[in-house]
């Protein structure tokens, strides 16, 4: 249905469970997709995987001067930047009480501050081709806490304010910003959890399961779309019921 | 070099879409030619693009009129 032929991605934490979903849907609707993490060996795996119009850009999203220099990595790889898909996070989970500093600002720095780098180094190529596509993965968290994750929900939030107010800025441009908050979906974080935190977050899951990580890449490859044109400073919630927002 | 004003001339009147003569040396790109804030980011990119030279943020902030981006770049080129 939608068609991203000629258009090229950029997605960030793409060695992860969505991240990789997101890469595959993206390239599966014609895109060219620039494939970022941390870890070179899935991405590699993942590019062989696609095949043509798939590049490795690892990147390093705590070191500064590597997200510095990501963006024109990746037009100097693709030929542009046409959409800009902020996936990657981290979290380093701890109760307000105990949480370190450094605890704090290492998830800032990945989960916030890294992606308002990537999205300003994407719009100069973006405002010259009056066409862009930005979506930044936050999480449910960001809109209602979780215990133990003041740092990644501060961040999540954060992204969601960060977006809106970009999309103002560049909406007359071509240029939609949008959000994708997805709930609790099976992927390696959340494997972590055990039995009774899973039956514990279940009960509170309308649909009565996890999603799974193509439900959230069918999510930014609609707002990747020329069809979501009209659609911008959106936060697209993907959580089976959850939070209704 | 001489043909500065023109090439900034050109680029002014075809990103903002105003007649020539209105392009004076005191023309405030916001208050005389209907520029926007995004507007003077671009034609701060396109000046960039055009004469192969870099104008740091603080330094576009001072380029409000068409007199001042004459002569940033007649300086910087």
């Amino acid at each position: 249905m939608f068609d991203l032929t000629g258009k090229n991605a950029l997605i960030t934490g793409a060695s992860g469970g969505i991240g990789g979903a997101i890469a595959k849907a993206l390239h599966g609707a014609g895109a060219t997709v620039g494939l970022s993490g941390t870890r070179e060996a899935p991405l590699q795996e993942l590019a062989a995987e696609l095949g043509e119009r798939a590049f490795v850009l690892p990147c390093n999203l705590s070191d500064p001067e590597a997200v510095a220099a990501l963006p024109k990595q990746a037009a100097d790889a693709m030929g542009s930047v046409d959409i800009l898909v902020n996936n990657a996070g981290i979290t380093r989970d701890n109760l307000f009480m105990r949480m370190s500093d450094e605890e704090w600002q290492s998830v800032i720095d990945v989960n916030l501050t890294a992606n308002f780098k990537l999205c300003k180094g994407v719009l100069r190529g973006m405002m010259k081709a009056r066409w862009g596509r930005i979506i930044n993965v936050s999480s449910i968290v960001g809109a209602t806490g979780n215990p133990g994750q003041g740092n990644y929900a501060a961040a999540k939030a954060g992204l969601v304010g960060m977006t809106k107010s970009l999309a103002y800025e560049v909406a007359s441009r071509g240029i939609t910003a949008n959000a994708v908050a997805p709930g609790f979906i099976e992927t390696a974080m959340t494997d972590k959890l055990n039995d009774e935190q899973k039956s514990g977050i279940m009960g509170q899951i309308p649909a009565g399961r996890m999603g799974t990580a193509d439900e959230i890449a069918a999510a930014v490859l609609y707002l990747s779309s020329p069809e979501a044109g009209y659609v911008t400073g959106a936060t697209l919630h993907v959580n089976g019921g959850m939070a209704m927002l | 070099m001489s043909d500065i004003p023109d090439r900034v001339r050109k680029i002014v009147v075809e990103h903002l879409g105003v007649e020539e003569d209105k392009v004076t040396e005191s023309a405030s790109f916001i208050d005389d030619l209907g520029a926007d804030s995004l507007d003077t980011v671009e034609l701060v990119m396109a000046f960039e693009e055009e004469f192969g030279i870099e104008i740091p943020d603080d330094a576009a902030e001072t380029i409000q009129t068409f007199g001042d981006a004459v002569k940033f770049i007649k300086e910087a080129s």
